[in-house]
């Protein structure tokens, strides 16, 4: 091996160091291009009302409002997979149905006019109950997300594999636990970018985008569009700024600007900004997994029973519901285990559409099941490590069929094991853990064992289908993979495959496995990766997904160069007139292998191909293009009992950790963490690397920092990069990589996918630790200093007698401790004044009254008996907006109390709520008590998370203070400054 | 996510920049280095009409020492601040609280008196001026003013100044009481907003302020008695009742308070343990 | 006294990467589409917009700042430079630059260019940063591919070759 193997540094990164990247949004758009900003939903679940659009469209610049009513015209909608009426438009149709649903769009001249545009359309909704927690979305009593579909619960199928119950019933033990995985995204740094044209000359669509794949939603984007596929063309840029899966769900949007560039017969150019991406872009699914395992009496594993529920938010995009079957074969991990029941269960709630994303169901599996195995261990007074090896699939046994029809390639499970835990790592660790422990910290070793699968069996999803549907519909399976070498006069050589740039090197690695074969340097090899649908070979299964790359893409690469090695062989041997097989390759040259001198240079050779086809070996085709087609053999369909071998190649990984927990902060550091890899033949362990840690520092994410948090009434409170917390630098623990190499032998070249293993392996390594670290069953994730503290803390001591209860704030927000609380911000609060009851309830009833005293109100308009439509701006410091608002005062009992409810909706979000207010007569005057209950939605709730409540509360007291002075008093209010007492001296203001 | 429409005003005397407020007053904000406005008005949750932009100006720039304080200008950085040589003697507590500010970059053009005028409840340099007692100057065309920091920041993201007023120094007391300092924040990552921050300055081996952030509404700063560890935990437990605390999507009330109690101790020890 | 008047366009004259140049801009552009799409240069990326990823790093009068977060308008009379500067016509990369390769301190790239910009203005200060430095000046910054290890490897390695 010359090049394949080697650490080589890339070939991709002299551009991108330089600048010189050809991003989506950098490349030129076409002339008359439109800038789009899309109008989303702020309510989680909602009626559409009225869309009035007539200021929007006065503004200059503006060119159109699209809405769903125009989008389902010319449209249908997009192919689900599972059999349920979930329809879904590339707008929202009548109904949203989660917090940033594109409602409309605008297209301007600038961005910046079309986004004046939004905040200018004004959109009525008539609000819905939101289903947004997965256990209350299955109840029969439930709001349902989509009537059409009858349940939230739209696809539910069961497997066994063995003999379960048996082993159930013979079980020396049963240990059964919960587990719920988090929402989050590993978001790329680059948003989603689409530019789309309709060519009305032969209704075509031509779509740039950063697109991922997989192509199997080229029919359904094309499907859509009412066009036949070869009319939806769809070109990748050179380059991308990261995917991880989130990039497949830029396909809506694909359509979308199509659709509008059809409308407005001008091209449509889409840039998503952050906030977008974070509200609605994708997001992995959340699962309640319940397990049983049956145990015996050494601790082995005999039988497994799974229920899995995973919550797909508002919409199934194909090709979901991939996650919860991705690993259906490999269910059982890396354990011996052959009996398996499993419940697959799809639930529909009001949150963002769950899609593609690194680990693909992995990571909600492996953090079950490793945390089963460490529940096992600690219930039966066993070592976890001792109980992880004993389950072990063991060496020698590949390979090796799992229970639900996965074919593990290669592997030697517990030499990983002993390699990693051995060399003094485990002692290291365990005497830290002594040491610490002695001194009263928390600390904690984590284990975790995970087989990862690579590049996807194109039909597992049909093992969703019972096996009679199957029957019917014809057998899925395989994965088809291209990739084309050329040769050109010179002897320049140029690669092309079906994989999408998204950052891993591809580049690099597909130069180095060419130029292996012809013995040329990888500075010989042009490489260029930009998918185009109308000319580059492509397939269904073409993107970048699945690890698919090495297990598929490459090895298509490495025949199409084999190909063209064997073609120049056979013309170099009639020149030099020996044996092809005594032919090499070798720097630049083709020679006899047993008389070195006798040799061409390689440009020569090639251009015979092209200039002298009469040189040519008879019967040879003239030109140099080789495309090759690689589909292995051992991706067959489900079995008529549900087998089905989910990928081709399955790696391994084991990892350990040890945790400290500070008593102090309960912030979790992770101190040590060691991660073992075999992923059969590594291409180049320089990018291998950065795979890996790269997968390491997301599994970290998903442990201790990431996730989409919502509220009960649905609103999404992590809209910013405050607040969705993504691990930087000062976060990254130590990470130390170790592999072996077991050859996979269903791939020509032996190696297998590694770059999602970490995302699977990382989550449930770091909580075991913790588990072992606070001795606690349940370990949520992420888990935040909030939870461990809530987890370690105990009873809190108790509010000092002479403290009295703030005023204000009751309760509020998830404090990541808890995510049920809805983002209700309740509060109470008295004012005094010197009126009379009477003459306070006059003045509450008086709307002149109520104008002067309604902060921030430009107008009132009286639409019924106490019924009011008023302007107002609202605002805590800079942070101010324009709000409609509308105000009823009910539950009228005259001179003692009333109701006053209202909402307000503005560019800034949404905001209803409702206040008992009630007259005490006291002195001469009057105590006016209230107490209030209010909910934010939309783009207030999604990115003040951490000042919500704070600022609801100033707006409220401003009026109670407004209506006090108005009635002679003043709120009773000690400044928290005297309430401590003027500490420096009361130097106040001075002039 | 671009901003809204506004004038842009970059005035080359404080005279003209007061002019402008005197003019536009709450529809005029004054921009230093951006870093909280202009993130708050790419997001469209502002809507002011001028911006008058002081960012780097010589006119607004300079630290000096004078009167018992140190004294910062309107447009001087957080990080010309934190690189100012003589810092770690002068204010100790600054020295150690400004490492805790944003990031390396955004402390490049985030200014001292842009983070006190911003009002953040949890932010450092807010917090850093309540415990010692601090002072911002205010000027508008009607003349200037000085305001204690207890006076100032009147709660989350609000300050006593008027509309018409602009700061045009903050003034850090450097007595020689106030050398003992620590400083210590909790966050989600280095860089965030703290979920709770302590600033401590022992002015006597017993008597410790102790400076809360990100527990009420705007910094809180009290003097506790450090005469023992009862009384030390007495006052601590009093004082988290006391502010309460919120929820936020970071945090409970319940942490932040548990939080004061157990880091409280540490934080009050380590500025008694400074040498004077 | 400079004043634009909103909705209208003013000419921006900045000193960008050594060369005066000129552009239009309106009050409330952004230095980051000025950047990238009145002018043309395209290496400074837009990852947020709020002041939190890093990926627009820029030096503004030499000093690392989030174009995001600067006004097109604050930019004239100034100087500034992005990720092109970093590179000759010739393509040669620079020490850092170099570093970064080597060290695979990359993936995507997208983030790299206010990485690269960060650094150049920090190494200037600090020309021999420990760890501890390299990690909190990098704590300014999204990377969600390489997983950091390789950029503080790489930073420390740049550090030594810059010394070099």
């Amino acid at each position: 091996m010359e090049v394949l193997g080697k650490p080589l540094v890339r070939k991709e990164d002299a551009a991108l160091l330089s600048g010189r990247g050809r991003y989506a949004d950098d490349i030129a758009e076409p002339k008359r291009t439109l800038q789009a900003h899309v109008i989303r939903s702020p309510h989680a679940h909602a009626m559409i009302g009225r869309i009035d659009a007539r200021a929007a469209l006065e503004i200059p610049g503006v060119v159109a409002v699209i809405t769903g009513e125009d989008i389902a015209k010319i449209s249908d909608p997009f192919l689900v997979a599972v059999k349920a009426d979930v329809p879904q438009w590339s707008l929202a149709v009548e109904r949203v149905r989660y917090v940033g649903e594109p409602v409309a769009l605008v297209l301007a001249e600038t961005r910046y006019i079309a986004e004046d545009a939004g905040e200018a359309v004004e959109i009525e909704y008539q609000q819905l109950p939101a289903i947004i927690d997965l256990r209350a979305a299955r109840e029969k009593t439930s709001a349902l997300v989509h009537e059409s579909a009858k349940s939230n619960e739209v696809h539910t199928r069961a497997f066994t594999y063995g003999d379960p119950d048996a082993a159930f019933k013979a079980a020396h033990k049963i240990v059964k636990m919960t587990s719920e995985f988090p929402r989050q995204s590993f978001m790329p740094m680059e948003c989603f970018v689409v530019v789309s044209e309709y060519r009305p000359a032969d209704d075509s669509y031509e779509v740039m985008a950063n697109f991922q794949g997989p192509f199997s939603t080229q029919p359904v984007m094309a499907r859509a569009c009412r066009v036949p596929g070869t009319r939806f063309r769809i070109k990748t840029p050179a380059d991308s700024g990261g995917s991880f899966g989130i990039k497949l769900s830029v396909f809506p949007f694909m359509v979308l600007c199509g659709l509008a560039s059809k409308i407005v017969g001008r091209p449509v150019k889409w840039v998503e900004d952050r906030l977008e991406h974070l509200v609605a872009a994708s997001s992995g699914p959340n699962r309640i997994t319940e397990v049983e395992a049956a145990v015996d009496k050494d601790g082995r594993i005999t039988a497994l029973k799974l229920d899995q529920i995973e919550d797909y938010g508002a919409f199934l995009r194909a090709p979901m519901p991939g996650p919860l079957y991705r690993m259906h074969g490999a269910l059982t991990g890396a354990y011996a285990i052959q009996n398996l029941s499993v419940v697959s269960r799809v639930v529909m709630t009001n949150k963002m559409p769950s899609a593609l994303i690194r680990g693909f169901g992995g990571p909600q599996m492996y953090l079950t099941l490793e945390r089963l195995v460490q529940m096992i261990a600690r219930e039966m007074g066993l070592d976890h490590l001792e109980v992880i090896k004993r389950n072990l699939i063991p060496a020698g046994s590949f390979p090796y069929k799992t229970a639900a029809g996965s074919l593990f390639d290669s592997g030697d499970y517990p030499r990983c094991v002993e390699l990693a835990t051995g060399g003094g790592r485990l002692e290291a660790l365990m005497k830290r853990r002594d040491d610490a422990r002695k001194s009263g910290k928390y600390y904690g070793i984590g284990f975790a064992a995970v087989v990862e699968p690579a590049m996807s069996n194109m039909g597992y999803l049909s093992t969703l289908l019972s096996p009679e549907a199957r029957e019917k519909a014809g057998p899925k399976n395989g994965a088809v993979s291209l990739a084309s070498v050329r040769v050109d006069a010179l002897g320049a050589v140029s690669v092309t495959a079906d994989c999408v740039v998204c950052g891993q090197g591809h580049e690099t690695v597909l130069a180095q496995i060419v130029a292996e074969q012809l013995g040329l340097r990888i500075e010989d090899i042009t490489v260029n990766l930009e998918l185009d649908t109308a000319n580059s070979d492509w397939s269904i299964a073409a993107g970048t997904y699945s690890c698919r790359f090495t297990p598929g893409t490459a090895v298509a690469a490495h025949i199409a160069a084999q190909r063209i090695r064997d073609k120049l062989s056979r013309i170099a041997a009639k020149q030099l007139n020996v044996l092809h097989t005594d032919i090499e390759f070798v720097k630049g040259k083709i020679r006899s292998k047993s008389n070195p001198d006798n040799a061409m240079a390689f440009g020569r050779v090639a251009g015979t191909a092209h200039w002298s086809p009469i040189m040519l070996p008879d019967g040879m085709d003239p030109a140099l293009r080789e495309t090759a087609v690689w589909a292995p053999p051992e991706l067959t369909p489900p079995s008529h009992d549900d087998r089905i071998n989910t990928s081709l190649t399955y790696g391994f990984v084991f990892d350990m950790c040890g945790v400290e927990i500070d008593p102090v902060t309960c912030e979790v550091k992770v101190e040590k963490y060691v991660s073992m890899h075999d992923a059969g033949r590594l291409l180049n362990p320089l990018i291998a690397e950065g795979q890996i840690r790269g997968a390491f520092v997301q599994g970290l994410a998903t442990a201790l920092y990431e996730e989409f948090v919502y509220d009960d009434g649905g609103s999404f409170l992590t809209g910013t990069f405050a607040d969705y917390v993504v691990p930087t630098a000062t976060e990254l623990p130590e990470l130390e990589l170790m592999h072996i190499e077991s050859p996979s032998p269903f791939t020509p070249l032996g190696a297998k996918g590694l770059a999602e293993g970490n995302c699977m392996s990382t989550p449930a390594c770091i909580a075991n630790a913790i588990a072992d670290a606070l001795g606690v069953e349940n370990v949520q994730l992420p888990a935040t200093p909030a939870r461990i503290n809530a987890m370690i803390s105990g009873e809190e001591p108790a509010r000092p007698a002479h403290v009295a209860p703030r005023q204000g704030i009751a309760s509020a927000g998830t404090g990541g401790a808890k995510q049920k609380d809805a983002r209700q911000i309740k509060g109470s609060g008295s004012v005094q004044v010197s009126a009379s009851p009477e003459k306070v309830w006059e003045a509450l009833l008086d709307p002149e009254n109520l104008k002067s005293v309604i902060p921030g109100c430009h107008a009132l308009e009286v639409v019924g008996p106490n019924d009011y439509r008023a302007e107002v701006s609202l605002g805590v410091g800079i942070i101010r907006g324009r709000f409609k608002a509308q105000v009823k005062l009910t539950d009228l009992k005259p001179n003692q109390s009333g109701r006053l409810g209202g909402s307000i909706s503005g560019p800034l979000g949404n905001s209803s709520g409702t206040g008992l207010l009630k007259l005490v007569p006291d002195g001469g005057g009057t105590r006016i008590d209230y107490d209030y209950e209010v909910a934010v939605f939309g783009k207030a709730a999604a990115v003040g998370g951490r000042m919500i409540e704070g600022a609801a509360q100033i707006v409220i007291s401003q009026f109670f203070a407004a209506f006090g002075r108005k009635l002679g008093g003043a709120p009773e209010k000690k400044s928290l400054a005297k309430r401590l007492g003027s500490l420096w001296g009361g130097k106040g203001t001075t002039k | 996510m671009k901003p809204r429409a506004f004038d842009y005003v970059r005035p080359d005397t404080v005279a003209e920049a007061v002019d402008i407020l005197a003019e536009y007053g709450d529809d005029a904000r004054i921009m230093a280095g951006g870093q909280s406005l202009m993130a708050i008005l790419n997001l469209r949750m502002a809507e002011p009409k001028v911006i008058v932009d002081i960012g780097g100006h010589t006119a607004f720039k300079g630290i000096k020492v004078a009167n018992g304080f140190l004294e910062v200008g309107a447009s001087v950085t957080q990080n010309e601040l934190m690189n100012w040589p003589d810092l770690a003697k002068t204010s100790p507590l600054l020295a150690k609280a400004l490492p805790w500010v944003g990031h390396f970059q955004t402390r490049n053009r985030g200014t001292v008196c842009g983070s006190l005028s911003h009002a953040d409840p949890s932010s450092e340099i807010p917090l850093s001026l309540a415990t010692l007692g601090g002072e911002v100057v205010l000027r508008s065309k009607r003349g200037e003013r000085v305001v204690a920091a207890e006076e100032f920041q009147t709660g989350m993201l609000s300050t006593s100044r008027e509309p018409d007023e602009m700061m045009v120094a903050a003034r850090f007391p450097i007595a020689a009481n106030l050398k003992r300092a620590a400083f210590r924040e909790v966050a989600r990552r280095h860089g965030d907003f703290a979920i709770l921050a302590l600033a401590a300055v022992a002015e006597t081996d017993t008597s410790v302020r102790l400076g809360i952030g990100g527990l009420a509404d705007r910094p809180v700063a009290t003097r506790i008695d450090a005469s023992s560890k009862s009384a030390i935990a007495d006052a601590l437990g009093t004082l988290a009742w006391e502010l309460e605390g919120s929820d936020d999507i970071h945090a409970t009330a319940r942490y932040r308070r548990d939080l004061l109690r157990r880091m409280g101790p540490i934080v009050i020890e380590e500025a008694i343990s400074c040498a004077a | 006294m400079r004043r634009v008047a909103k909705d209208t366009k003013a000419r921006v004259t900045l000193t960008l990467n050594g060369k005066k140049t000129t552009g239009e801009a309106e009050s409330r552009t952004l230095l980051t589409d000025f950047l990238r799409h009145e002018i043309g240069m395209t290496g400074t990326h837009v990852g947020c917009e709020h002041g939190v990823c890093g990926c627009c790093t820029v030096l503004i009068d030499g000093v690392a700042a989030r174009a995001c977060l600067t006004l097109a308008q604050a930019a004239d009379g100034r100087s500034v430079e992005t990720v092109e500067s970093l590179t000759g016509l010739d393509g040669k990369l620079n020490p850092l630059q170099e570093a970064l390769r080597d060290h695979h301190a990359l993936q995507c790239g997208f983030c790299t260019p206010g990485i690269l910009m960060s650094f150049t203005d920090f190494l200037k200060r600090v020309p021999d940063p420990t760890v501890e430095q390299v990690k909190d000046v990098l704590g300014g910054h999204i990377c969600r591919c390489t997983g950091y290890q390789g950029l503080i490897d790489a930073m420390m390695d740049g550090a030594k070759r810059l010394r070099s």
